[in-house]
């Protein structure tokens, strides 16, 4: 079975949609497309098609991805195209590759998040900033599907900046300005997200933005611990691809 | 005018509330016109929550002609939750489309679609949010025409104070023709404000504008006349009737929500109206005559629909799908097509008979046999003759087992509580019913894997039928036979586990009562129980009896007399001058048939026995056969 690995983004203001409701809007989706999607057996088949990593409800992304099973070969170039005509607009495909070896889960260890706070202080998030990076750890809680859950929202983050302040933001009031943090997080268990690190912030400098964030993923993937730079997961299914059965190599034991 | 979207300032409140996509639009097929490119333009509600309003097919349908017209445009806004509503009144902003979040009172039209009464205190909480006055006499030029349409419009005087108008009956034509009447009166400048507006919409005899007709009353509180207060407008407003449905194709681009919903099914409606004459139905009773769509449309909406939206559940509507006169074909020749796609099929329909289960045998030929659902309504032979449902005890014990035997492990039974005539051991029948089921599916199968199932509520006397004249059961009734059912099927060792128990309290039942045969007196109730928090009232963790019946205290309304007393004959109801085209004479007499147990035919396969719908509507009863065959897709 061929399995397609698909890159997508959730924008605007789809970015509403909860992960079910993101599964179903595919599922439909791959049946208008008409792409040959593999079922799972038993009495109620469900359509081979998963999901990595998924950001939450409210939380932009440009970088999502899932994985379709089909029963025969296809394009990714027009499984792209036809994928995300069948989509609401808000839901776009960015890439579709074949996938080769291994997990595609396995590649994506760490995430960059673009963090917008209209209207907060750009000179008291520098400073929470730099507070937070000193620390050793920084406990948070969060609420969890079973009770509080507390954790170190310090140690996953790799990278954490304030860029000069800018005004491009959809919530934002005109005039009013608007800080934007940069992070690079590291996928741990519990998961480390945006969300949390704002509370480390406001639990070691009282930084407390006026206004919900808006939040996107920028990129998940392989991470190159010594740059901290991000790369792209799927380059390696292309790689493997372009270079013909190398691919294979991984998966058949020779001799 | 320029419309702004109020999207940005709703935005900064969405992550604060409950499944916020329910709010942001976008859904697959929707439409957002240019503002500017419409003369007429249409906020369309169903006073419900999003997950329950989307699927409707009424609004989706409407939205979708509306859109089709050139200088038309059309919007949907829906009830929004307590989280959303506290925020919005704390910020300002008003009831909104989700289409292009415009603000409903911007329209020229919001038109809502009442499937049940429970949803009048959401319309008044819309009206509200989006600053359009409550009552229809405060209403300037530049507040929308409110026009109320659905089954619960038959009888809209209660909520006749907060409407500027209702129509009756099928809405595709009629939603045209406003239309057109409202282009035509702005392109004239709009001369004589919404007064001339709502008196060319009256003067047609197709739109009721309960402002222009007066109640009077007698000292005893019933009514004395309902009479135009002026010269132009007709005494009686008729109902609308869509003939040849194969015409009328819709929905065409079915919308597909992002969030989740109710019904996750492209559906189609395969007929409307119903002859079968079960006394209860108002749907049957107002929706007359029968009007099918040809299997060969059926087969075309439902390829185009699942290649428009993706949906992999097909629902195949109508108030009794089984009676199709070509539905066997249907259902082989749509299994046949989807065999193997993953596309299940689904038909709403009770009947007690053996067709009905090869009916459910075809659909779910690749699929699991769940359950199976049949409706003999009342529990006593001598109580389904009262509601006209022609079941016998053999027959309901003849399909069930047959059902059982043919692999079906659960049966659901629907039933009423509190029919007219109905005593204690009309209920109480219903358990020897449900263990004689067992007993026989146990014999025939040799299987003790079987169950079944007993759902009851209790019965709303409705408008337009022959019990609008009789007493409703009060709720200590309801619920004493409804304990008193309960208590002997649980009491039964041999039976009592494998027959469960499903039922509704007959509290709400009296505010639907009350809602459905109300007058406009009862606008003070429902606008009381508003003020005082009530809305959702569908819902039952939100729905509070005692908030009703506090506001009817408050507002001097005596709710049994509205609810349990039985009305004379000449007794002028308040509906009466509104026109579902049945004979008042045939209702009554079909009222006194029910009382002593005389049956009544479907005209469908018997003559005509004049109900008066057909020659008061010049409409016939459109029905097959045709004759052809659905053949195989040939790309899937
Ligand atoms: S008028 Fe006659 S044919 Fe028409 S719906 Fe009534 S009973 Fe049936």
């Amino acid at each position: 079975m061929q399995r397609l690995r698909v890159r997508y983004a959730k924008r605007g203001r789809l970015r509403f949609t909860s992960h079910r409701d993101i599964s179903r809007a595919v599922e439909r989706a791959v049946r208008r497309a008409g792409i040959p999607v593999a079922y799972s057996a038993g009495f109620s088949p469900h359509p081979k098609i998963s999901y990595a990593g998924a950001a939450p409800t409210g939380v932009a992304s440009e970088a999502e991805y899932l994985e379709i099973g089909v029963t025969e070969p296809c394009e990714p170039g027009r499984i792209r195209d036809d994928l995300d005509g069948s989509l609401p607009p808000g839901l776009d495909v960015l890439d579709v590759v074949e996938a080769t070896v291994g997990g595609l889960a396995d590649r994506l260890e760490a995430s960059e998040w673009d963090v917008r706070l209209p209207g907060a202080d750009w000179e008291l998030a520098e400073t929470a900033v730099a507070k937070f990076l000193a620390a050793e750890a920084v406990e948070v809680e969060r609420l969890t599907k079973k009770g509080p859950r507390r954790f170190d929202a310090r140690e996953a983050v790799l990278r954490l900046e304030v860029p000069e302040g800018t005004d491009r933001t959809a919530a934002q009031v005109p005039g009013q300005s608007c800080v934007i943090l940069r992070m690079v997080v590291r996928h741990v268990i519990p998961a480390v997200r945006p969300d949390d690190v704002l509370t480390g912030l406001r639990l070691v400098a009282d930084f407390a933005p006026p206004v919900p964030p808006e939040v996107t993923r920028l990129a998940q993937g392989p991470l190159d611990a010594s740059t901290g730079a991000l790369a792209d997961p799927l380059d390696l299914d292309r790689d493997i691809t372009r270079g013909g059965e190398a691919g294979s190599a991984g998966e058949h034991v020779d001799g | 005018m320029t419309v702004e979207s109020i999207f940005p300032r709703l935005e900064a409140l969405l992550p604060k509330v409950q499944k916020p996509i329910q709010y942001v639009g976008g859904e697959l097929n929707s439409t957002v016109k240019d503002w500017d490119s419409a003369d007429v333009r249409w906020a369309l509600m169903y006073p419900d929550a999003y997950e329950v309003g989307l699927p409707n097919q009424g609004v989706a349908i409407l939205y979708e002609i509306l859109n089709e017209l050139p200088a038309t445009l059309a919007e949907r806004t829906y009830a929004v939750w307590p989280d959303l509503e506290a925020l919005m009144r704390a910020e300002g902003i008003p009831q909104f489309t989700v289409d292009a979040h415009r603000p409903v009172r911007a329209f020229d039209v919001l038109g809502l679609s009442f499937s049940t009464e429970l949803g009048y205190t959401n319309m008044l909480n819309a009206l509200d949010l989006a600053g359009i006055p409550l009552l229809a006499v405060d209403r300037g030029d530049d507040d929308p025409i409110v026009l109320a349409g659905g089954h619960a419009a038959f009888n809209p005087e209660p909520i006749a104070d907060f409407l500027d108008a209702a129509v009756l009956g099928d809405g595709e034509q009629i939603a045209i023709a406003i239309s057109e009447v409202i282009r035509e009166w702005k392109g004239e400048g709009s001369p004589g404000g919404r007064d001339e507006l709502l008196m060319r919409l009256a003067e047609s005899g197709g739109v009721y504008v309960p402002k222009f007709y007066d109640v009077d009353y007698h000292p005893d509180g019933r009514i004395k006349r309902v009479a135009p207060n002026r010269s132009d407008v007709p005494w009686r407003v008729h109902k609308h009737t869509v003939m040849d449905l194969d015409e009328w194709p819709y929905p065409k681009k079915p919308l597909v929500p992002l969030a989740e919903t109710v019904h996750e099914r492209f559906s189609v409606e395969i007929f409307r109206g119903c002859t079968r004459g079960c006394r209860f139905c108002q749907a049957g009773m107002i929706t007359r005559p029968v009007r099918e769509r040809s299997i060969t449309t059926i087969g075309a909406m439902v390829e185009n629909g699942i290649k428009e939206s993706g949906f992999n559940e097909v629902g195949l509507l109508s108030l009794s799908s089984a009676d199709h006169s070509e539905i066997g074909e249907v259902a082989k020749g749509l299994a046949d097509r989807y065999e193997g796609t993953n596309t299940s099929l689904s038909l709403p329909s009770t009947r007690v008979d053996a067709f009905n289960i090869d009916l459910a045998n075809e659909f779910s030929r690749n699929g699991r046999r769940s359950g199976l659902t049949f409706a003999p309504e009342g529990g006593s032979e001598r109580m389904r003759r009262v509601i006209n449902k022609m079941v016998t005890e053999e027959d309901l014990i003849r399909t069930v087992t047959t059902a059982y035997s043919q692999g079906w492990r659960q049966v659901k039974l629907y039933f009423m509580c509190g029919l007219p005539t109905e005593t204690d051991e009309d209920v109480l029948g219903i358990a020897d019913l449900a263990k004689k089921v067992i007993k026989a599916g146990r014999e025939i199968t040799g299987s003790r894997d079987i169950r079944c199932t007993v759902s009851i509520g209790g019965f709303v006397p409705k408008p337009h039928t022959p019990f609008q004249w009789a007493s409703q059961a009060d709720h200590e009734t309801v619920d004493r036979r409804l304990k008193a059912l309960r208590d002997s099927l649980r009491g039964d060792k041999n039976y009592g586990r494998a027959i469960g128990f499903r039922y509704h309290d007959g509290k709400p039942s009296i505010v639907e009562g009350l809602l459905s045969r109300g007058d406009r007196r009862v606008g003070a109730v429902i606008r009381a129980v508003w003020e005082g928090g009530g809305r959702f009232d569908g819902w039952s963790e939100h729905f509070s009896y005692e908030r009703w019946m506090a506001a009817a205290e408050k507002s001097g309304i005596d709710v049994d007399w509205y609810t349990v007393r039985e009305r004379e004959e000449n007794e002028v109801l308040p509906w009466d001058h509104l026109d579902a085209g049945l004979d008042r004479e045939w209702l009554w007499q079909d009222w006194q048939e029910a009382v002593s147990g005389t049956e009544v035919e479907d005209c469908r396969w018997t003559p005509c026995y004049d109900c008066g719908v057909c020659p008061t509507m010049g409409t016939d009863i459109q029905i097959g056969p045709t004759g052809k065959k659905l053949l195989p897709l040939t790309v899937v």
